[in-house]
């Protein structure tokens, strides 16, 4: 199975041509380049861990990709995600986010049920 | 004896007997006034910042001066009765009526105008959109005077903005619960709306979320007939909704329709949606505003997005000559709490034309509106950081669309494509598929920087080469168009239609 989160996880995976366009268009539209990586992209796990913070002052797709490539090594059975935010008064969230690189074998989830009274399912996402 | 608004020889817009009548002894003379005499209008009146502004589009009967048509506007929808009552006297009355500033025809309309009313502050009830509207629309559109009337737009001052609490969750914080940036969210209605049982109806949410939907969504009147108890939907859809969350590690959610008979029915429906975890439950806006703001309360307490299906609008909205603007309707929705309104999709089956659209849109979205006439903004409108609305694009949009949609809406929107999903010829989850992936591939591209209003057809055949579920899609769908002309359209530019 393939996890589908971000913004292009329909389309086969970006080149890193692909990942630099994306990055000078987070740029230019002003918004800070975040790298971060997880073993577990369960769907409610909020917070993978960072690579670094933010990189608020780097303006250029060239570095924020020697990152990408450093996280890369040193991560690779991780989802590596690359999520780009604006500060902007009223959104001061994430604009855009996707993955840049998947391990080998995807993760995979199972559903763990409890049942209650009245057909009421409790369900739990699990590792499978 | 006949009341009547008929014109004066001296009366007219030349403004000479249009003046309030001073005398307090002959202002109170038992008898009838005209509106204007009355003090209800005032071509000099400086708005205030907290004043509640309102313009309306009036068609005067024959022979009726507009001014005091105008007059009798802001009178109808504040304190004025038809004859002159001395209890007035014991209020600051001055002060409580609505005074009508400003009068101007419509561009290319003969007989009709824009009336702009002031309305002080102290009017309305503070955190009720009850209390607002039975003012602004109470009385005065059955008005024998007038033809007809519409409310075109509002101006709802800070002040008054920040006495509701608005949308429970907002784009911002739907997002970051959906783990969504950078993308339209998608969504399909079940079809057809009414007949399934619950187990087929859960199939249908299962493979339409399975194959890249974020939301599915019940149709306005599903609600619990003999053919599928709310119980069950909600069961089955929960269901397809878990099991779609777990194949494709993504958030996935179903609107379900908790519209009832009576708010305990409402609330226990809402209830229940949470004990099984929905994200999201929906209501119509024909359960009324007091419901809406009471629905609105239980979402924010309960971490719930709360999803508005606009049903029975066009009534009051379609057409220019009567009725509320649904520029309106979207702002009193924001005001009243909803996170998703449907606001149209310009190149779908439904009404509204693009520019008119989106002007909905920036008056969801924005956190300040400019005046923008070939939108339609009439006001400058300050929202006071009152959260975002996400706007609903549905009905019978397809994925060859999706340059126009991209390109007209922007990210932040949930696109729903119904028939456009679950009329795929290879299937529900097939549809999904075609509509997630070309849906991915404008976005890439419109940030990579290409023109996708001129190459968005090419962009979406190339995506089919290697996408078998959207090559069959643009092969059903690709030519199919809605191009009729709109009927509420802006009166500031020549009317466009999409194709």
């Amino acid at each position: 199975m393939r996890i589908t989160q971000g913004a292009f996880s329909f389309l086969p995976d970006l080149t890193d041509q692909q990942i630099s366009a994306q990055i000078e268009y987070a740029l230019e539209k002003g918004w800070a380049v975040a790298i971060e990586f997880t073993d577990d992209p369960h769907p409610r796990n909020t917070y993978w861990d960072m690579w670094g913070i933010p990189m608020f002052d780097l303006r250029d797709a060239a570095g924020v990709m020697g990152e990408v490539k450093a996280c890369r090594e040193a991560n690779p059975d991780c989802y590596i995600r690359l999520s780009a935010f604006d500060s902007t008064r009223g959104w001061e969230t994430v604009r855009l986010a996707f993955i840049v690189h998947r391990p080998k074998e995807e993760a995979k989830y199972r559903l763990s049920r409890t049942e209650g009274a009245g057909r009421v399912q409790r369900y739990e996402i699990v590792r499978a | 004896m006949t009341v009547t608004l008929a014109p004066s020889p001296t009366q007219s817009q030349s403004g000479a007997d249009t003046g309030a009548i001073k005398d307090a002894k002959k202002r109170y003379a038992a008898g009838v006034l005209k509106y204007a005499q009355m003090g209800y209008w005032d071509g000099d009146y400086e708005p205030k910042d907290t004043d509640v502004l309102a313009v309306f589009r009036i068609t005067p009967q024959e022979g009726v001066d507009p001014v005091e048509a105008a007059a009798a506007v802001a009178g109808e929808s504040s304190t004025a009765t038809w004859t002159v009552v001395w209890t007035d006297r014991l209020t600051a009355c001055d002060s409580y009526r609505g005074k009508a500033y400003k009068v101007e025809p419509v561009p290319g309309q003969e007989g009709q105008y824009f009336v702009y009313i002031a309305y002080d502050l102290i009017l309305f009830e503070e955190g009720s959109i009850a209390n607002l509207t039975a003012s602004i629309i109470g009385n005065v559109f059955s008005f024998k005077p007038l033809k007809a009337a519409r409310l075109e737009d509002m101006r709802l001052p800070p002040a008054y903005v920040k006495t509701f609490k608005g949308p429970p969750t907002g784009i911002v914080v739907e997002r970051e619960r959906l783990n969504s940036f950078g993308r339209p969210l998608l969504g399909a209605t079940i079809k057809p709306k009414l007949g399934l049982s619950g187990k087929n109806y859960g199939r249908v949410v299962y493979e339409a979320l399975r194959g890249g939907l974020d939301f599915t969504k019940d149709d306005e009147n599903i609600n619990s007939q003999p053919f599928m108890h709310w119980r069950d939907r909600f069961l089955y859809c929960m269901e397809g909704v878990n099991q779609a969350a777990v194949r494709t590690g993504e958030v996935k959610g179903h609107y379900l329709n908790i519209t009832a008979g009576t708010m305990e029915e409402m609330y226990r429906r809402a209830e229940f949606a949470k004990e099984l975890g929905s994200v999201i439950v929906m209501v119509d806006l024909i359960i009324g505003w007091t419901a809406i703001q009471s629905i609105s309360e239980w979402a924010r307490a309960n971490d719930m997005i709360l999803h508005m299906h606009r049903a029975g609008h066009g009534t009051y909205t379609r057409q220019k000559s009567h009725g509320v603007s649904f520029r309106v309707i979207a702002k009193w929705l924001r005001l009243a709490g909803v996170d998703h309104l449907h606001a149209g999709t310009a190149v779908g089956k439904l009404e509204g034309d693009p520019m008119t659209v989106q002007g909905y849109y920036n008056i969801l979205r924005e956190r300040h509106n400019e005046v923008d006439l070939p939108r339609g903004v009439f006001f400058e409108q300050d929202w006071a950081d009152i959260r975002r609305v996400m706007p609903v694009a549905s009905g019978g949009i397809h994925a060859g669309q999706m340059h126009q949609l991209l390109t007209l809406f922007g990210d932040d929107v949930v696109l729903q494509f119904g028939g456009g999903t679950i009329g795929h010829p290879m299937g529900i989850e097939a549809g999904a598929i075609a509509n997630r992936v070309a849906l991915e591939a404008m976005v890439l591209a419109r940030n990579e920087g290409r023109d996708i209003m001129a190459e968005g057809p090419e962009i979406l055949q190339e995506a089919a080469k290697w996408c078998k579920p959207l090559e069959a899609a643009l092969h059903t769908w690709g030519s199919v168009t809605f191009d009729y002309t709109s009927t509420d359209t802006s009166d500031f530019v020549p009317t466009a239609s999409v194709a």
